[in-house]
């Protein structure tokens, strides 16, 4: 809860110490300086965009350029879904599985961790080396025998086609067991001497103590299963089924030459993430921190 | 709490049982779609096979020969990735602890401000931003080109020039990614207790000494955490490729200069339906992410002591 806020107080790990009062002053100012200098630089291709997006073509061209449009118009976006109606339902496509697979990833991996974590069993070591190890296994090596599997059970140009790759994975598995290994056994225990059955220790106390862990591990799939490119492109074939990132490559590649269109399109595909971003910010931050300390 | 003996024999075996229980989806999973397609695809590589042929051709080790003694294109791809792993994994990197380092300081206003801003490009759709600066890297109209030309220099023609497009598609990388590790940097960085910064302070440490002998050592485990992810994602260059170069269905232009070893294997699995052969050059690659992760834990990760 307090990791987030941790980044953001002062904090005495790398003070600097420089000589004199206004050597000190100068150089934190100068520090500023850069440091909103970055900030331009990261910030100015989503300019940019979004600029873009609400301009006429004619403006997107002009040389040299025009850095604000002359007045905002919403002919774009309306343009985009005129062009290609089917975008809307890319977004549900998306949505769709990405829920499959967050759920799925949440649910297996926190069985899993806790397995790992709280269980005393022969070859507990063994398993969690062999999925530490499936890590290491890139996803381009399954690719091919995946893409024979799913086209052999007819689930090309599904949606459970679509998650299939992704519905476990190592990592979720290796943060739920770190986590879940803190919270302390009495807690299970003490349930079981009181009757408790396995399953209702798992749902009614294992996990909503990992609740931390779980949305951070949800966001971390979420964002992935959005990204995700290179499968969705291998598996499906209709127009109705492709996923947002898919949707847009092949919109944007075919209007190559509209980069007033091209980009609210982007604007549209980056806005889902953007909202999840700003709404969930301190868990995206937590979560990292969650991970990033134990790699 | 301790139970009497015969309980708590029975108990372990309770226990094994629902531990087996709990894992058995996840085990089921990796052994039906991680473990076997690994050992299929391993098959598949000692056989010619075209896709939607029947038969196969075993041909033992011909596909692994031919990809590394007779194979111009995959090794250009093989080279193109090289660059653009090194070329982003270090400005990446050094940039992402710059900025963490800067972002810890005590005296920095509107902290939260900056990590949002940074870390911002991170979130956004890859093929979104890839269409951004496909545009933002036109040499005539493009952004970027427009801005030098303000500071009157003649911008090169970035993804039109055989030269320029690796480094374009780079640009591109570093920019989104560096946020994300300089996340990583500030959550170790604040895992250095600040006991040892004082205790050099007071011995009269400069803050170039500290750097090099106290937060380089102590943050010395994320450093190697995050320099494995970024090869591992280096190495399997694909998606930035395919939106910043397609053009009319080529990919990796001009010239192939842009060509990355994913792309190579995606095109000869999908275009050419040569299954076995691209079965090779994935494994190929596999054995390439394996070494180089097991040889930067080996060479960068010092165990330290405090």
């Amino acid at each position: 809860m307090d990791s987030a806020r941790r980044i953001t107080q002062p904090s005495a790990a790398g003070t600097y110490a420089p000589p004199s009062r206004n050597a000190r002053r100068i150089a934190i100012i100068g520090l500023h300086c850069l440091l909103i200098a970055g900030g331009i630089l990261a910030l100015f291709p989503v300019f940019v965009m979004v600029t873009a997006s609400f301009k006429s073509l004619a403006e997107v061209l002009r040389v040299p350029p025009a850095w604000l449009p002359e007045q905002l118009t919403l002919k774009n976006f309306r343009e985009v879904f005129r062009q290609q109606p089917l975008y809307a339902r890319y977004f549900l496509n998306s949505a769709i599985v990405a829920l499959i697979t967050v759920g799925s990833v949440l649910f297996t991996s926190s069985l899993a961790g806790y397995a790992l974590s709280k269980f005393r069993f022969r070859g507990r070591n063994a398993i969690f080396i062999f999925i530490l190890g499936t890590m290491m296994i890139p996803f381009e090596i399954r690719m091919v025998p995946l893409y024979v599997m799913v086209s052999d059970w007819h689930l090309t140009d599904t949606y459970l086609g679509l998650a299939l790759p992704g519905l476990v994975g190592a990592f979720g598995i290796f943060l739920m067991r770190q986590f879940i290994a803190s919270i302390p056994g009495d807690l299970m225990d003490a349930a079981r001497i009181d009757g408790a059955s396995e399953p209702g220790i798992f749902f009614r106390i294992v996990l909503p103590l990992s609740k931390p862990a779980l949305s951070a591990l949800a966001i971390f799939t979420l964002v992935g299963s959005w990204e995700a490119f290179l499968w969705p492109l291998l598996i499906v074939n209709s127009e109705t089924m492709r996923t947002l990132p898919i949707g847009l490559a092949l919109f944007a590649g075919r209007y190559l030459q509209r980069l007033d269109l091209q980009m609210a399109a982007s604007v549209l595909t980056v806005l889902p993430m953007v909202i999840v971003f700003f709404v969930l910010q301190r868990r995206f931050v937590e979560g990292l921190t969650l991970t990033g300390l134990k790699g | 709490m301790r139970l009497p003996a015969k309980n708590r024999h029975s108990l372990n075996r309770k226990q094994t049982i629902w531990a087996y229980v709990f894992l058995a989806p996840s085990l089921l999973f990796f052994a039906v779609f991680v473990i076997y397609p690994t050992i299929r695809s391993f098959q598949y590589s000692l056989f010619d096979w075209p896709l939607g042929v029947p038969q196969k051709t075993f041909v033992g080790l011909e596909n692994y020969r031919r990809l590394l003694t007779d194979d111009p294109v995959f090794m250009t791809s093989v080279w193109n990735t090289v660059r653009f792993t090194v070329g982003t994994t270090v400005p990446t990197l050094v940039i992402a602890l710059l900025l963490a380092m800067a972002l810890n300081h005590p005296q920095l206003k509107l902290r939260g401000l900056f990590r949002t801003v940074y870390f911002l490009p991170f979130v956004l759709s890859l093929v979104a931003v890839g269409f951004v600066w496909r545009w933002m890297l036109e040499p005539t109209f493009g952004p970027v080109n427009a801005v030098f030309r303000i500071f009157g220099i003649q911008g090169p023609g970035w993804l039109a020039s055989q030269t320029w497009a690796l480094p374009g598609v780079m640009l591109m990388s570093i920019w989104r990614d560096t946020g994300f590790y300089m996340v990583i940097f500030l959550a170790g960085l604040q895992t250095i207790p600040s006991a040892f910064h004082e205790a050099a302070m007071i011995d009269g440490a400069s803050a170039w000494h500290r750097f090099w002998k106290v937060t380089l050592p102590l943050l010395n485990p994320t450093i190697v955490f995050a320099s494995v992810i970024a090869v591992i994602n280096g190495l399997q260059l694909y998606t930035a490729v395919y939106v910043m170069t397609g053009k009319s269905g080529i990919y990796g232009g001009p010239l192939n200069s842009t060509r990355s070893v994913v792309l190579q294997i995606v095109e000869t699995a999908f275009r050419s339906l040569n299954m076995g052969y691209a079965s090779a050059a994935v494994f190929l690659l596999f054995l390439a992410i394996l070494g180089l992760s097991l040889l930067q834990i080996r060479i960068l990760d010092r165990p330290f002591e405090y």
